[in-house]
């Protein structure tokens, strides 16, 4: 051991021992190559059936018809079929469990995301009825006139 | 035969180190082991955005940051829809006001009025990760913490990242920012929570005009892929060879 070589060999090598057993303790076993390449797919298992566990918040429109049919038939039969229940109503996450009432965005500027006219050639935009927000009674909120589940003028009360 | 607590010392902690190795701590990745462990993958999530659709409304981000829970009112998102307007004169008028969260509801663009008779052509384009089938965000990657699904999601492993950015900086797209709350990096993972359970991606099902879709690019029979197989689609910056597996149908020249 007195060798001036050999020590500071062993000393390489207790350090490359050290590295390794590090490593091994550290790295998860499900660790490694999963797939076709090293390059992208040198990954933790675990991690994806991480992703897969992420809560799902929107649970979508079918869903909300099962309880509440009557709200889902007067839409159904609108020009406002085609937005989804949670668009306006927020998402329904646990519902009725948690949370036990949604919260309705009637505000004006959710309805001005597609009825504020722009002039877009080309765009389905320009193809939606559509107001001028600045003239269009400006700062009253358009479920006061217009009901979200039936926007046909005609019927207007 | 003598010992002096010196040697004892040393030869037991080398001995100790010794015995405590596992025979697994010296053992290489064959390619051969590696791709033993690769299962066939029957899916190939792909993307398919018609821009003749989007109307703009932001929808798709909205219910994007509060599935995926992205913080709401920080400037980071997963997903975005950008606003050209190109006038007569030429010029290419983009913007994307906290990435078209709350619609587009104003024809200002950076308070500049631009005068319908001018637009000679305006559109909407929705943008998200592309998930590449040549994922230069991956590549770059220290740590293993991203990676490649068999089904062709690129993931970010949250507990295995390190912040580092290296990814961040190597999309040529953009899509991927670190998490104001986790402290990793972030990315679209395309819903994958939702579309391994057989659900929409939160964007797709939010999106009251069909502009975005998911499908399985495997099976011919899938709409997204006979719509990719039939119709004229394009993708964004091709050039770099990333083999982008989101689609675009009507994208124009002026679309970086």
């Amino acid at each position: 051991m007195k060798n001036h070589v050999l020590r500071p060999l062993f000393a390489a090598m207790a350090l490359v021992a050290l590295i390794l057993t590090a490593r091994a303790l550290m790295v998860p076993s499900d660790f490694g190559v999963h797939g076709k390449s090293f390059t992208y797919n040198f990954y933790r298992a675990g991690a994806v059936t991480d992703w897969k566990n992420f809560p799902v918040s929107y649970r979508g429109g079918a869903s909300c018809g099962e309880c509440h049919d009557e709200n889902a038939e007067s839409i159904a039969a609108s020009g406002h079929r085609i937005i989804q229940c949670e668009n306006c109503h927020g998402p329904a996450r646990n519902h009725p469990e948690d949370p036990e009432t949604l919260t309705i965005d009637r505000s004006r500027d959710l309805c001005l995301r597609c009825h504020a006219g722009l002039p877009y050639p080309g765009s389905l935009r320009s193809e939606i009825p559509a107001i001028d927000p600045g003239e269009h009674n400006p700062g009253e909120q358009c479920a006061e006139c217009h009901n979200p589940h039936n926007p046909n003028l005609e019927d207007m009360e | 035969m003598k010992c002096s607590r010196r040697s004892f010392l040393k030869k037991g902690l080398g001995s100790a180190i010794a015995a405590s190795l596992p025979l697994s701590s010296f053992k290489f990745l064959s390619p051969a082991e590696a791709r033993a462990a690769v299962g066939d993958p029957a899916v190939r999530w792909g993307f398919l955005i018609n821009t003749y659709k989007c109307t703009g409304c932001g929808f798709c981000v909205k219910a994007c940051k509060k599935e995926n829970k992205v913080p709401y009112d920080l400037p980071v998102t997963r997903t975005w829809v950008e606003r050209y307007v190109i006038t007569r004169d030429g010029e290419t008028h983009i913007d994307s006001p906290a990435g078209g969260r709350d619609g587009y509801t104003d024809a200002k663009i950076e308070d500049k009025e631009i005068p319908a008779e001018e637009i000679t052509k305006a559109f909407f384009v929705p943008k998200l990760c592309n998930q590449c089938e040549n994922p230069a965000c991956v590549q770059v990657c220290p740590v293993g913490a991203t990676f490649q699904t068999g089904d062709g999601v690129v993931l970010v492993d949250r507990t295995w990242c390190i912040g580092c950015g290296y990814c961040i900086m190597a999309c040529p797209y953009g899509v991927r920012f670190f998490h104001p709350v986790y402290k990793v990096a972030e990315k679209c993972t395309f819903c994958y929570h939702r579309i391994t359970k057989g659900m929409k991606s939160a964007c797709v099902q939010a999106c009251p005009f069909g502009a975005r879709q998911i499908g399985d690019l495997k099976d011919p029979d899938d709409p997204v892929t006979r719509a990719i197989l039939t119709e004229r689609v394009a993708v964004l910056k091709d050039e770099y060879g990333t083999k982008p597996q989101v689609f675009y149908i009507g994208l124009d020249e002026n679309v970086r």
